[in-house]
């Protein structure tokens, strides 16, 4: 067994650099395409347990094939360009949404050394690439030409940078406990405590806030199926509709992902004991990536739509005060006891 | 005391977590939808569907080309020509209903005296084109063969109150 | 020719490429999008030089915040374009001064590189850790709070300035406003608002 893992890795070794980066990406990207769909799948499965209905459970085994069927279908379908619309920007945005979605998978570690680029700036990596993601929504508010896509386009902007102020500072305070902003140390920084038992109140804050920077329910206001109609994507169909899709659906997957590795200990099992450690890190990670899911579905399932101003109070007048307060306790109590890393 | 409390409430989300343990709690309870093409509801003897012409057992149409529905379909859906058979009874040479125009009133199956069209207990009939959606004669009279047994057991359900 | 030079090239063509367009296109809408690409492009140049915190922080503060509300203010802008053009030969003149000054500027600081000379004066020699031993986020922190600190409270300062002065200059109180009791309508009791009471018959309230 283990002459076969060293000759593996002897092979991989070997291979040009080019060829090892691009395969890298392949055993990132295609799982992650395959949990995507899983995940439309899980989440239409889970509200329909909350709701007391089915489920999809035709194509397949227990439905298992319905995401696989439903995109089929999408890319079955005519892609229709509004004749007024900005082609340009109409096409660019949804290419922009998705590409962005995958792109800040690169710094995420799977395990222990397990990640594409171990950069030192990691968090601010994946806090830049996540505020980008709100341009795909304002192109395609804008270049739909349409009332409704607009609406939304002006919606998502203002919502994104409000929350993006609070996501920050929850960020500095876990920066401050770890002394790193290599994503990699801040989950090593978790092997005696998780974060989310010192730093709740952030932990709790940030869950609210990555609903908000992802668009889910109950912040889903550039979208707003009952008032929008649709809101920014109202106008596209097809593929380019599935690209939007699939982008949201990643980046849910991704600020899971950003949930786990600041709060939840990343690949650690909860406890450093036998039957625990025995399960290899990955696998601790997508449990706790699923368990981060189906919170966001769980809320989902629970809560109507904010309204528009309620969403900026929250923003602004709750969560910015509460985390700037927490920065500095943090702070303080780390100074104060000597606990600065 | 009430300002405190309602504090104490948000700040610990407790009305969210109320909700949520609520939502949670219904995930284990048993569904309450059919798994609709393989279960099915009741459907009440007075069901109002599919369109059907009904035969006597031995075989004989019972229409009589009376053209009694013709007459009272509100949405004009009914089209029927009639002229006597070889052995001089009154039957009809088209029966066409427009099941795109027809509201479903179950007008024609009051108005029928010899119970012979009525609307049967089917509700998956849609289609594919416009077209197949003009039944005519033979349309009709397979719909009265295939639902037979189903459409007599509804109208003997029925029968104590007309 | 390495794949940095590569990288290098393509960054700063496609970044010289975007900042012409923000000023030839058409569209308002169009040049900020180019100057977000342009940021971008920067962005990468920076990493390329090794410089990955500035990088990130010129990503999330422009392309990530202040970018996205220049968007919003351009979209819903409704611009006449020749009202905008008739000035242009007006201000022509003070625009060249300008550009003529920046560019003087650049080559000055292009020769006294080349020549080998100092640049940034004295803060420029002080001792900076060397790049394998201290990641340039600490880097930076160190120089920021120790020989910086001072201009750095100072930038903060003028920023809050700034902050309270465009709250106070937009702020206005409008009378007769409606407005949303957030904890009075927590504060409501069910026993205070709901009465429920027997209707007698053809008798009313």
């Amino acid at each position: 067994m283990s002459d076969i893992l060293a000759q593996l890795g002897a092979f991989w070794a070997d291979l040009p650099l080019i060829v090892r980066i691009i395969a890298g990406i392949l055993v990132i990207v295609v799982p992650l395409l395959i949990g995507m769909a899983l995940l439309t799948y899980f989440e239409r499965k889970v509200m329909a347990a909350m709701q007391l209905r089915q489920g999809p459970n035709l194509v397949g085994p227990f439905g298992l094939l319905q995401p696989f069927a439903d995109g089929l279908k999408l890319l079955s379908k005519e892609t229709v360009v509004p004749v007024q619309a900005n082609a340009g920007v109409f096409f660019a945005a949804p290419m922009l949404t998705f590409l962005l979605a995958l792109v800040a998978w690169a710094v995420i570690p799977f395990g222990e050394g397990l990640v594409l680029a171990d950069i030192n700036v990691g968090v601010l990596y994946l806090f830049a690439i996540s505020s980008l993601g709100v341009y795909g929504i304002i192109m395609a508010g804008w270049a739909s030409n349409s009332k409704y896509a607009f609406l939304g386009g002006l919606r998502a902007a203002a919502q994104m940078v409000s929350y993006e102020v609070s996501i920050g500072l929850v960020i500095i305070t876990v920066l401050l406990c770890v002394g790193s902003l290599n994503l990699s140390k801040i989950v090593e920084a978790q092997k005696t405590v998780w974060f989310f038992i010192p730093l709740f109140p952030m932990f709790i804050i940030f869950f609210i806030s990555a609903l908000a920077e992802t668009n889910r329910a109950p912040f889903d206001l550039p979208e707003g199926e009952s008032e929008l109609s649709g809101g920014f994507n109202v106008e596209y169909s097809s593929m380019t509709f599935a690209l939007f899709f699939l982008g949201e659906y990643i980046n849910m997957i991704l600020m899971s992902a950003m949930t786990v590795i600041l709060f939840l200990g990343g690949w650690l099992p909860p406890l450093d004991i036998a039957p625990l450690n025995w399960i290899p890190g990955p696998l601790w990670f997508i449990a706790k990536i699923t368990f981060v899911l189906f919170c966001f579905i769980w809320v989902r399932a629970t809560l109507p739509r904010y309204r528009y101003d309620q969403l900026m109070r929250l923003g602004w007048k709750v969560f910015l005060p509460f985390s700037l307060i927490w920065v500095v306790l943090t702070s303080g109590v780390l100074v104060y006891f000597d606990l600065l890393p | 005391m009430a300002l405190l409390d309602r504090t104490a409430r948000g700040l610990f989300l407790w009305e969210l977590v109320n909700g949520m343990a609520l939502t949670f709690s219904y995930m284990f309870k048993p569904r309450v939808t059919l798994n609709y093409p393989y279960e099915r509801g009741p459907t009440s003897p007075r069901f109002r569907g599919e369109h059907a012409l009904r035969r006597y057992p031995n075989g004989e149409e019972r229409c009589i080309a009376c053209k009694l529905c013709e007459a009272i379909c509100p949405a004009l859906a009914i089209t029927i020509e009639a002229e006597p058979r070889e052995d001089g009874s009154r039957r009809t040479t088209r029966y066409d209903i427009d099941m795109t125009k027809c509201i479903y009133c179950g007008l024609c199956q009051e108005a029928c005296p010899v119970d012979a069209i009525v609307e049967g207990p089917n509700l998956e009939f849609a289609t594919e084109t416009r077209e197949e959606l003009y039944y005519n004669k033979e349309k009709l009279l397979a719909n009265g063969d295939r639902w037979e047994a189903q459409i007599a057991a509804n109208l003997a359900a029925d029968a104590p109150y007309r | 020719m390495t794949l940095t030079t590569i990288a290098f090239y393509a960054f700063a063509i496609v970044l010289l490429a975007s900042a012409v367009r923000v000023i030839t296109a058409k569209n308002p809408v169009h040049s900020v999008l180019f100057l977000i690409l342009a940021f971008f492009n920067a962005a990468g140049l920076f990493v390329l030089i090794g410089a990955e915190f500035v990088a990130m922080i010129l990503v999330i503060v422009y392309v990530g915040a202040v970018a996205v509300l220049f968007l919003f203010v351009v979209m819903m802008l409704d611009i006449n374009f020749q009202e905008l053009r008739q000035g242009f030969m007006q201000y022509m003149p003070v625009g060249l001064v300008v550009g003529a000054i920046l560019a003087v500027e650049l080559v000055f600081l292009a020769v006294t590189q080349l020549a080998g000379g100092p640049v940034g004066g004295q803060a420029n020699n002080a001792p900076i850790p060397p790049v394998d031993q201290v990641t340039n986020t600490e880097a930076i922190g160190q120089i920021l709070y120790t020989d910086y600190v001072y201009a750095f409270q100072v930038s903060g300062l003028i920023l809050l300035v700034a902050m309270i002065g465009a709250i106070v200059l937009t702020l206005r109180s409008r009378p007769g406003v409606r407005r949303q009791q957030i904890g009075q309508q927590l504060d409501r009791k069910r026993a205070e608002v709901v009465q429920v009471r027997k209707v007698p018959t053809r008798g009313g309230v």
